[in-house]
């Protein structure tokens, strides 16, 4: 019993690395522009496609590199487009505004690259691993995408989290995050620092892309996916780059138990047409755990004033 | 030069108090409603009223209802597809296990049903706001749309999941022509958008507006949080669950729980945005604009003569489609409403400017 479960509990682990990943896009533009975009799926799912595209017709590195640059020539074009006229707007506009961006992203993404199912190869071996032999019978099996994924955004969120603490441009990110208008009047330019944070989550965006697109395809089904994140969004707190990750993990491991475990009895005592309530767990998860922590693990203490 | 309420003096309270106190503009509304049911359908052949006249119609009741939770209340929800979805599986089972139901009756028991369960899913609104809560009504939305596929009573055990219903009848009238049920659309979406308009001028709808400007202010002033956003929740859950049991009977017919998916929640929630927020009015414009922007779209490479694939039409719908959405955004963030409002103040001064 207990060696599938422990098998299913490094499964969710390793498949909320991939909702961290999606989230973490979430959490840098909410950070520092205060914008909760709804396009971070949407952009994944273009990323994607553009990768698995040019990476048909180039080296993969090459691949990757022309789609970081196609996704900063993107993040420009929003934020001069969009995100520059609608300065000082309420949240919920700037909302439906991603939200905009998000349908446009989708059409456009499979206007220019197509819309059939393509595949990312990221030249990792297919076949599972096996662990710990000895210990349970038949060995705990272990998706070596999983794994890579799992290094790739552990590399990734160092990356990330030298790039805020180090350089210059990372504080002036982080005095952003923290007050746009006395960031503004010591001098950071506004306009330069969201341009950063969009580049910065597109590219963000093409590390999840390419690990979800090698796992499932590059499809329009990976832009649903990105709704996963929002969970584990709340979960962590919005604001939180830590808050993430652990999100993620929590998220994904317990929706895979949740399916193992609860599933079955579900099915059983209710008579239902199948478990599948993988869909819906992550959300009531949060749910609950907000009503006890209404700003999520990690988010700032909300104050209020009148 | 019409336009204009100079001489109408109001010598009573009631006339102070008529939910349209300008006389242009009860005629304006008696005009409309006059000009749906008398006019429209002379002409009206059932393309019009499939895909035009009766989604406009019951998508504005839905607009409505998340008008209310959103505009008027100021709590955001994406769970508004689900909602809809209560509504119309509660009318079903109703209508199947008690079939000699008045068909009214049958909605408003779907209104009635999901009012419960928007209460029930309203509560976390007591703790958590603004985007949190907005993801948290993804949950509701999630877990209807699961329960109503999976659960095999709701859908009467059916092998694959669709509910139909057939023979539909009110007062000993069958409502099977297009025109029959278009005429019951609007007489339920007149009356309750009435209701709306008034509910919203009273008690209940002031201590929504105060809440949605600025809840602990509300609270201060003696408005009880838990009493203002759960009755919110239920008005509007009420509207919107009426909205679905209708969108079920008499525009689809037959369903599944995929009509009533996350992008009908999002669809709902630009015409709300699109109309204008807090107003009733703009429900309708919403809905219409968000209606009738794809079948035009669909229209214009054929008008054009450019030969397109469907693929591609589909494609470039989604683009322009989200184009329009930000470019209405950035041009009037308050929506048509606002837009109605500039046009009816320039024609109240109209031709003479001072």
């Amino acid at each position: 019993m207990l060696g599938p479960v422990l098998e299913t509990l490094i499964g969710g682990l390793l498949t909320g690395v991939l909702y961290a990943l999606v989230a973490l896009g979430f959490v840098l533009i909410f950070k520092a522009s205060g914008v909760f975009n709804f396009a971070q799926g949407a952009m994944v799912l273009f990323a994607a496609l553009s990768v698995a595209r040019l990476s048909e017709m180039m080296p993969l590195v090459v691949a990757v590199a022309l789609s970081v640059v196609i996704m900063i020539v993107l993040a420009y074009a929003i934020e001069f487009l969009v995100l520059r006229r609608l300065v000082n707007q309420e949240g919920i506009i700037l909302f439906m505004a991603t939200l905009g961006i998000a349908y446009f992203l989708e059409g456009f993404g499979e206007t220019v690259w197509g819309s059939n199912i393509y595949k990312i190869n990221l030249g990792i071996p297919k076949e599972p691993m096996f662990f710990f032999e000895s210990v349970f019978p038949g060995g705990l099996l272990i998706d070596r995408e999983e794994v890579a994924a799992a290094v790739g955004c552990a590399v990734l969120v160092a990356a990330l989290a030298i790039f805020f603490q180090v350089t210059r441009v990372g504080r002036a990110l982080r005095a952003v995050a923290d007050d746009h208008q006395a960031a503004q009047s010591v001098g950071i330019p506004l306009n330069t620092i969201w341009l950063i944070v969009w580049a910065v989550s597109g590219i963000v965006a093409i590390a999840a892309g390419m690990v979800w697109g090698s796992k499932l395809g590059v499809q329009f089904s990976i832009s649903l996916v990105a709704l996963k994140a929002l969970p584990v969004l709340i979960l962590g707190g919005l604001t939180s780059i830590p808050g993430a990750i652990v999100g993620g993990l929590i998220i994904g491991a317990g929706e895979k138990l949740a399916e193992v475990l609860l599933g079955p009895l579900l099915v059983r005592w209710f008579d239902l047409a199948g478990g599948g309530i993988e869909n819906w767990f992550a959300y009531m998860l949060a749910l609950v755990f907000l009503l006890f922590r209404p700003q999520g693990l990690f988010g700032e203490r909300i104050i209020e004033r009148i | 030069m019409f336009y204009r309420e100079a001489g109408q003096f109001k010598t009573t309270y009631k006339a102070d108090q008529a939910i349209f106190p300008i006389v242009q503009d009860r005629w304006f509304v008696i005009g409309v409603l006059a000009f749906a049911v008398l006019i429209l359908p002379l002409f009206a052949n059932q393309y019009l009223y499939t895909e035009v006249l009766i989604p406009v119609l019951i998508l504005s009741l839905a607009a409505i209802g998340l008008n209310i939770l959103t505009g008027y209340c100021g709590q955001l929800s994406l769970g508004t597809g689900g909602f809809m979805a209560v509504g119309a599986y509660a009318a079903y089972n109703l209508a199947l296990r008690v079939p000699e139901t008045n068909l009214i009756v049958v909605f408003l028991f779907g209104g009635v049903m999901a009012m419960l369960v928007g209460v029930l899913f309203g509560i976390p609104s007591l703790r958590i706001k603004g985007f949190y809560l907005a993801v948290a009504t993804l949950a509701s939305q999630f877990f209807l749309e699961w329960a109503f596929a999976r659960v095999k009573w709701f859908t009467n055990y059916a092998p694959s999941g669709s509910v139909a219903v057939a023979n539909l009848e009110l007062f000993g009238i069958p409502i099977d022509t297009p025109m029959r049920k278009y005429l019951l659309v609007l007489f339920i979406v007149a009356v309750l958008a009435l209701a709306a308009k008034n509910l919203i001028r009273g008690r209940l709808g002031r201590m929504w507006m105060a809440t949605r400007d600025m809840d602990i202010a509300a609270e201060i002033i003696g408005i009880r949080p838990l009493h203002a956003k759960l009755s919110a929740f239920a008005v509007s859950s009420f509207y919107v669950g009426v909205a679905g049991a209708m969108w079920g009977f008499l525009r689809l017919g037959s369903w599944e729980p995929l009509a009533f998916d996350i992008n009908r929640s999002f669809q709902i929630l630009f015409m709300v945005i699109i109309g204008g927020l807090g107003s009733i009015l703009g429900s309708f414009l919403g809905a219409a604009f968000i209606v009738l922007l794809p079948i035009f779209l669909n229209q214009v490479p054929g008008l054009l003569g450019i030969p397109l694939s469907t693929a591609m039409v589909s494609h470039l719908e989604f683009m322009i489609f989200g184009a329009m959405i930000v470019f209405f955004l950035i041009v009037e963030p308050h929506g048509l409403a606002r837009l109605w409002a500039i046009a009816k103040e320039k024609l109240r001064l109209w031709p003479f400017p001072f």
